[in-house]
């Protein structure tokens, strides 16, 4: 058997009497973009935290970087990058603060630290802006350095929670492009969205209804086994059961 | 339906769906009126006292014995020098030391009178006042016994009445304050909250841009929160009456009106504050930085005013609660009628009037 | 008769005006329209319904709604507005039915006063009616609070965001109604931040950073796209995207979903006839770079093509 970056088997998350998530089980392989696809409520967010070490998982198995997430939590959270819409950057820190901070987090040395800035800030163009507090850039160029940052110690593993939500359609495209870099350097990108035109963009994609996965392959497959012409569609006609 | 009742439905939905701030509703007043009542007394029963006592004659045992029956004293230690006094302080065993001279009997025989010496542990204040002065009242009325015996040609015999409490009951300064502090928590505190939180939820928005009038939405907001405060204001006189054996020797009618006026105040102050409040939190934040403390601290329900910096009184002056605490005590203790607090109630009804207008003002019909 | 007149509006926040969100916006909507205001999140659509819904002041610019202006007379036109705005703005802790007749109450009305207008939409909460509007679902929750906008038959409706945290299924229903809505004679004005949803509107504005990229029929806009444009796509698509960016001709190249869509440099005027030439070029260019299953088509662009022109111009 290969070894897969991310493994879950019947991995479930109850909190009371509701099940967020429902014995969901499949398996990620390096390098993939994997898209996390489904309704508000649906679960997406809280697997993603499961896999994070954010959030203990209520029973089944799941093995993020060939750790086990229930019994070391600590260790997944060393080894990913995590960035969410909600919350990424210190707004009243500025660029560089922000990535000092980051650095510093994860331990990085502060000559790195200095290394990684420059190539980042020159990367996205952002030279000008480095010492400005991050509340004055526009939502999409925060969002490309909110998944810069979390990139900053070089992860095998990113999470990434509806990154794109709200962002000018360019900007979302140049998040894509950010995307397609580092899956094609190897890094494996998890990704909930609820943009359904997005999830064309991964190699394969997981439809979450009620906590539970309802169909996974790749965008093509999907469309074919359901006799669709979008993944729009595809979702409609899941969600209706 | 008329919008007017539509919101005070709406509105009492709201507040009976919520366990947590019914409980806070209800809870918090009779705990608190029954703490103070119970815990926090001033009175001290069996403190822990040393006698020094070197003479052992007729004289000093039967005032020991006086001191010990009177259920204020527990004789804790009988030392024989004053030196050994100060390990006992300071191993707090004790709080009151009384120490009499090696001959105190063959003194008070021969001069008529004889020093003792009463010792005090004063890193706790009021307890060591309170100690000294039972403990000299004692000892006055052991001398005026003995006087009475020897016959002197002059005497001059103080007679002291502490009126309308003679038995010094401290539940009789807490009731009226607890009362006032829970008129403004619950008047002010709750409509700051209950308005900020319409904001944070955004509901809000929805109300300005429908045809209410910005009065309407006052009125419908507070109209509840005034009813409650009464009932609760019901509630902690009761518990007074009842549990305590507090007096109403006033007019129940003009205890009832001039509570209505304080809750008036305070609902103003509740919306003053909810026009600067965007959060719940920071209505919260608000009310109990700028009302709970100075109402608490400077309004003479807990530290007397009288001992209180110049600048302090003045600053306690402009709090409601000052006012209120003082109509109270007035109409429920000392049976006084509008004749003599018509000052206090015109205080309040021109900051009635003062807030009302700001908070009119204040109060933006747009976001 | 124009139901929505917007005139050179402007809104800052901040200290000394330091965020513009919106520069001098001018528009107008007929009676009966759906008229889109799309843009993505800080392009201005919440100020700008704010300041139609009158809760807000605009720093310049007049608007008027029915011939009443959103400052002056904001009195009465409280009364003949319907607003929905972006978060969910209803009492979670009262019921379905509770909310509908308090908010019937506040606009002086009674459910069954308008319950025509709602029927549609009401039938499908009335099995839920003692539900609370807490636990209802994403697109439960957006359907009562559309109904409680319209219980007082409002003259125009200003929708903020309705579809946002609604599932695709919900959101088109909700598009649905909206269109039934129409043929009450209800002027819609709606922001939204998808870009697909402009070709359910009568005509949309495109909003970016405060100003309007562009305002027409959904049609008018994709017309007014000049460039040729091709879906390309193959088994990698960022090697595809990158190579194709390379390529002498394009312009631009971005992903839409399953296609890269590439945009060439040339006008639009006259390139019909090139079409096939410039095809097998494409077709040899990326077969030199070793692309697996190439397919080349000819797009025809969609307002998100427009949206992303028109700010990658700028």
């Amino acid at each position: 058997m290969e070894e897969h970056v991310i493994f879950t088997d019947k991995l479930t998350k109850t909190f009371g009497p509701f099940t967020a998530v429902n014995q969901i089980s499949f398996a990620v392989e390096a390098g993939e973009i994997f898209g996390f696809l489904g309704a508000n409520g649906a679960g997406k967010t809280t697997a993603l935290r499961m896999l994070s070490g954010l959030l203990k998982p209520t029973s089944g198995i799941a093995m993020v970087a060939g750790v086990d997430v229930m019994r070391h939590p600590e260790q997944v959270k060393r080894r990913i990058g995590y960035m969410s819409q909600k919350f990424s950057l210190y707004e009243d820190l500025t660029i560089r603060e922000n990535i000092r901070f980051y650095g510093g987090i994860y331990g990085l040395s502060v000559q790195t630290i200095r290394e990684k800035t420059k190539k980042l800030v020159d990367k996205l163009e952002l030279g000008a802006h480095v010492d400005e507090l991050v509340l004055r850039l526009p939502l999409g160029w925060r969002q490309k350095l909110a998944l810069s940052v979390a990139m900053l110690h070089e992860p095998r593993i990113v999470f990434l929670d509806e990154p794109t939500s709200g962002v000018d359609p360019l900007t979302r495209r140049q998040f894509w492009d950010l995307i397609y870099e580092a899956a094609a350097d190897g890094v494996t990108l998890m990704v909930t969205t609820h943009y359904m035109e997005e999830a064309e963009y991964c190699n394969r994609v997981s439809m979450m209804v009620d906590g539970k996965i309802e169909a996974l392959d790749t965008p093509g497959q999907l469309k074919k086994t359901y006799h669709a012409t979008s993944m729009d569609e595809v979702f409609r006609k899941l969600a209706r059961g | 339906m008329n919008r007017f009742s539509a919101f005070i439905i709406k509105e009492f939905r709201h507040i009976l769906r919520d366990r947590r701030t019914l409980l806070i509703l209800f809870g918090m007043p009779m705990a608190q009126v029954l703490l103070f009542g119970f815990v926090l007394t001033n009175e001290i029963k069996n403190a822990a006292i040393a006698i020094v006592d070197p003479s052992k004659d007729a004289q000093s045992t039967a005032l020991i014995q006086k001191l010990a029956s009177s259920g204020y004293f527990r004789i804790e230690k009988n030392l024989e020098a004053a030196s050994q006094l100060d390990p006992a302080f300071k191993e707090g065993k004790i709080k009151l030391a009384v120490v009499f001279p090696p001959d105190f009997a063959r003194q008070l025989d021969h001069d008529g009178s004889a020093p003792i010496q009463l010792l005090g542990d004063a890193s706790d204040p009021n307890t060591a006042t309170t100690l000294i002065n039972y403990a000299s009242n004692i000892i006055q009325d052991f001398s005026t016994q003995r006087k009475a015996e020897a016959v002197l040609p002059y005497q001059i015999e103080v007679q002291t009445h502490m009126l309308y409490n003679p038995e010094l009951k401290a539940v009789y300064s807490f009731v009226p304050g607890v009362m006032t502090l829970i008129l403004m928590l619950i008047s002010a505190m709750m409509t700051s909250i209950t308005i900020a939180k319409e904001k944070e939820l955004g509901t809000m928005e929805v109300l300005l841009a429908s045809p209410l009038k910005p009065i309407q939405i006052i009125l419908g907001k507070t109209t509840p929160y005034l009813v409650l405060s009464f009932i609760n204001a019901i509630i902690v006189v009761l518990i007074g009456v009842f549990v305590f054996g507090m007096p109403i020797r006033g007019s129940i009618l003009l205890l009832g009106l001039e509570s209505a006026l304080y809750m008036f105040v305070a609902l103003s102050l509740g919306i003053l504050i909810s026009t600067r409040a965007a959060t719940q939190q920071a209505a919260l934040f608000m009310s109990a930085l700028g009302l709970l403390m100075p109402t608490m601290l400077l309004s003479g329900f807990i530290f007397p005013r009288e001992s209180m910096p110049y600048v302090l009184q003045a600053l306690g002056n402009i709090i409601p609660a000052t006012w209120f605490n003082q109509i109270i005590k007035g109409v429920m203790i000392k049976g006084a009628g509008i004749e003599v607090l018509w000052f206090q109630t015109c205080v309040l009804g021109v900051m009635a009037i003062v807030f009302v207008v700001l908070s009119m003002r204040n109060f933006k019909d747009r976001l | 008769m124009q139901a929505i007149v917007v005139e050179q509006i402007t809104k800052s926040y901040g200290p000394k005006g330091a965020v513009k969100a919106l520069d001098g916006i001018s528009f107008s909507v007929d009676k009966g329209e759906l008229f889109g205001i799309i843009g993505p999140d800080g392009a201005g659509k919440t100020s700008l319904l704010r300041i139609l819904a009158t809760l807000i002041l605009p720093d310049a610019g007049e608007a008027y709604l029915q011939d009443l202006h959103v400052v002056r007379d904001y009195k009465r036109l409280r009364s003949l507005l319907g607003y929905m705005p972006g978060r969910f703005s209803l009492y979670q802790d009262l019921s379905v039915q509770e909310n509908l007749s308090f908010f019937a109450a506040v606009f002086g009305t009674r459910i069954e006063d308008n319950y025509e207008l709602i029927k549609d939409i009401y039938v499908q909460l009335e099995p839920f009616k003692n539900r609370r509007a807490g636990a209802l679902s994403g697109g439960m929750k957006q359907k009562l609070a559309l109904c409680c906008a319209l219980i007082h038959k409002p003259e125009v409706l200003l929708l903020d965001e309705p579809g946002t945290g609604v599932d695709p299924v919900s959101r088109k229903e909700f598009w649905d109604m909206l269109q039934r809505l129409k043929s009450w004679g209800i002027t819609i004005l709606v922001s939204t931040p998808n870009m697909d949803e402009a070709e359910l509107c009568d005509r949309v504005a495109l909003l970016h950073n405060g100003r309007i990229l562009a305002m027409d029929t959904p049609a008018g806009i994709r017309d007014s796209y000049d460039r040729p444009l091709f879906a390309v796509r193959s088994a990698d698509m960022y090697r595809l995207i990158q190579d194709l960016r390379h390529w002498p001709g394009a312009y631009s190249c971005y992903a839409f979903g399953e296609y890269a869509h590439l945009a060439l440099h040339q006008s639009l005027q006259g390139f019909d006839k090139q079409a096939d030439t410039v095809m097998a070029e494409l077709q040899q260019y990326l077969e030199s770079h070793h692309h697996t299953g190439i397919e080349v088509l000819r797009a025809a662009p969609g307002v998100e093509d427009c949206f992303i022109a028109s700010t990658k111009d700028r």
